[in-house]
């Protein structure tokens, strides 16, 4: 009882968010068990879903669409994408409706609202790790070894969709409480994001379409993200990384990928802004 | 004696909307009706209280009782005026809060505990504690949406009665479970009182009421009415018009 008269208000904000670790991890740890609370396969589901998800575009992409041959190795190309656009669209897609899934809590308790959004990221980011095991597997059968710069493509990879899916899930997640429209907003959005990477096609293709207009495609951070997970995973699986990287990948690859990482950090901070001017109204209209 | 709660002025103003769609938005613009209204909960509120009282807020249906205690626990930020707070505050508000019916009554638990602001130490420590008053047994590592209604309750209020606090903000929903867990709450309640903690009551029961609080704050329209003794506070509101000498069952009401 030493401390004197406050507001009983929470401190809100991203860093207060990670003074309260404990409940972070608890509400990370919920999500996580609850999804697959009660199913026999457990947390194998992680594994399956991915792997249908890839042999599925595999199968129709590059056998049907017969993107095989302009590829090489298009399945590890088509994965690596996959699992940025995947981490991505579910942090968005979850963070969005985080606050008002969580709206028992948010009515009741001064939490830091920020609380919700980030939970639904790191859920999604745990999620990434079977995938890139799978990745891994099956780029080790390609005859891949780790190298220093593609390991450091990854981090940076996943660090960019990391800032950006927590500004884009934050910004919506409390436009999500005023209008539930935000929500199927994000659905449409998603839907531009997986077609707007190279994942299903090659950057080359892009650069063939447009010429010179094609950097303007990099301007796109997640499209960055994912020639940075390419160029980590698989490059190093075809016959002549050198050559591939040289004309399959942008120029300046690590160069555009700061730049999105920093546009990221810029746009996390103003989605705190957008936030923090909203949230007072978040009690009344949930 | 300290200051424990500091309302000064507090308002706090809703907007009420009458329709959401764009259609109905702009339907009514069209045929000149109003879209949407302000509405004043809470009404230019001040009081003090000290650490160690225990108020029994009152008014009717609507008076803006809950917007109040949601200032007080500071889930909402008052649009005028300010409420300062001395401590940690905790209560009867958010049991529950977060429970996960595909989880057991175990994980629910550490996690309703950390919502409610304990820390991983403080849990363990008062584990034992709480199971034992929640009366579960071996249901604790069962799924909590296989509990019943009561038992759900039961493990909401015996987490939220044993968080340390300095205010403790409790409304009608004490009431739960069957007659002899509810006599426990109230035992519980009184020693919550009796321990020196300031205990902020929301409730219609007259006769509760004056069992638990020593001074009581009648909202009407958002605005104190009375502020003052319990039996002419009571008196205030014609509540004890009606022979009410009741028994613990008149305090199953939730609204708050």
């Amino acid at each position: 009882m030493s401390e004197g008269l406050a507001p009983p208000t929470a401190n809100n904000g991203l860093l207060a968010v990670f003074e309260r670790r404990y409940l972070l991890k608890l509400l990370v740890r919920r999500e996580i068990s609850a999804r697959y609370q009660g199913t026999f396969l457990g947390l194998l589901w992680s594994y399956v879903g991915p792997l249908c998800q890839f042999f599925v575009y595999w199968f129709v992409i590059g056998r049907i669409l017969d993107l095989h041959d302009n590829v090489e190795n298009f399945g590890i190309h088509m994965f690596a994408g996959l699992v940025v656009v995947h981490f991505f669209t579910e942090t968005f897609g979850a963070g969005t409706r985080s606050i008002v899934r969580n709206k028992s809590v948010v009515v009741k308790m001064p939490l830091p609202r920020e609380m919700f959004p980030v939970a639904s990221m790191l859920v999604s980011l745990y999620h990434v790790g079977p995938q890139l095991i799978i990745l891994t597997i099956a780029c080790l059968f390609y005859g891949w070894t780790p190298d220093p710069v593609g390991l450091l493509a990854l981090l940076v990879a996943i660090l960019v969709a990391m800032a950006w899916g927590t500004a884009a899930a934050l910004v919506f997640s409390v436009a999500n409480v005023f209008f539930r429209d935000f929500s199927s907003l994000v659905s449409i959005l998603q839907m531009f994001v997986r077609f707007g990477v190279p994942m299903i096609y090659p950057f080359a293709m892009v650069h063939d379409r447009f010429g010179s207009a094609a950097q303007y495609y990099l301007l796109n951070p997640l499209a960055d993200a994912v020639l940075l997970v390419q160029r980590a995973f698989w490059v190093g699986t075809t016959s002549d990384p050198d050559h591939i990287a040289a004309t399959e990948l942008p120029e300046n690859l690590m160069v555009w990928g700061a730049g999105a990482l920093g546009a990221g950090l810029v746009a996390l901070v103003i989605a705190q802004l957008v936030f923090s001017r909203l949230e007072n109204r978040i009690p009344e209209r949930l | 004696m300290t200051t424990s709660i500091v309302c000064e002025n507090v308002t706090k103003t809703f907007t009420l909307r009458y329709h959401r769609t764009i259609k109905q938005v702009s339907m009514a613009k069209l045929r000149g009706q109003e879209t949407k209204a302000d509405f004043r909960a809470v009404d230019d509120v001040s009081f003090t209280v000290e650490q160690g009282e225990s108020i029994g807020l009152m008014g009717l249906n609507g008076s803006g009782k809950s917007t109040l205690l949601k200032l007080i626990n500071g889930v909402m930020k008052p649009d005028g005026g300010s409420v300062l707070t001395r401590g940690r505050i905790a209560g009867l508000i958010a049991t529950g809060a977060g429970f996960h019916p595909q989880l057991t009554g175990r994980e629910n638990l550490f996690l309703n505990a950390a919502i409610l602001g304990m820390s991983e130490q403080e849990t363990l420590r008062k584990f034992d504690e709480i199971v034992e008053f929640a009366e579960l047994g071996h249901r604790l590592d069962t799924q909590v949406g296989h509990y019943s209604s009561g038992q759900n309750a039961r493990l909401g209020f015996s987490i939220a009665i044993h968080v340390d606090s300095d205010i403790f903000l409790a409304d009608e929903a004490l009431a739960v479970g069957d007659k002899p867990f509810k006599r426990k709450c109230i035992q519980k309640m009184k020693e919550v009182r009796d321990s020196g903690r300031t205990l902020f009551y929301v409730s219609h029961a007259a006769g509760s009421v004056r069992k638990m609080c020593n001074r009581v704050i009648v909202l009407e329209d958002g605005r104190v009415a009375f502020d003052g003794d319990v039996d002419e506070g009571i008196h205030y509101l014609h509540y004890d018009a009606d022979d009410d000498e009741e028994l613990p069952d008149e305090e199953t009401g939730d609204d708050i």
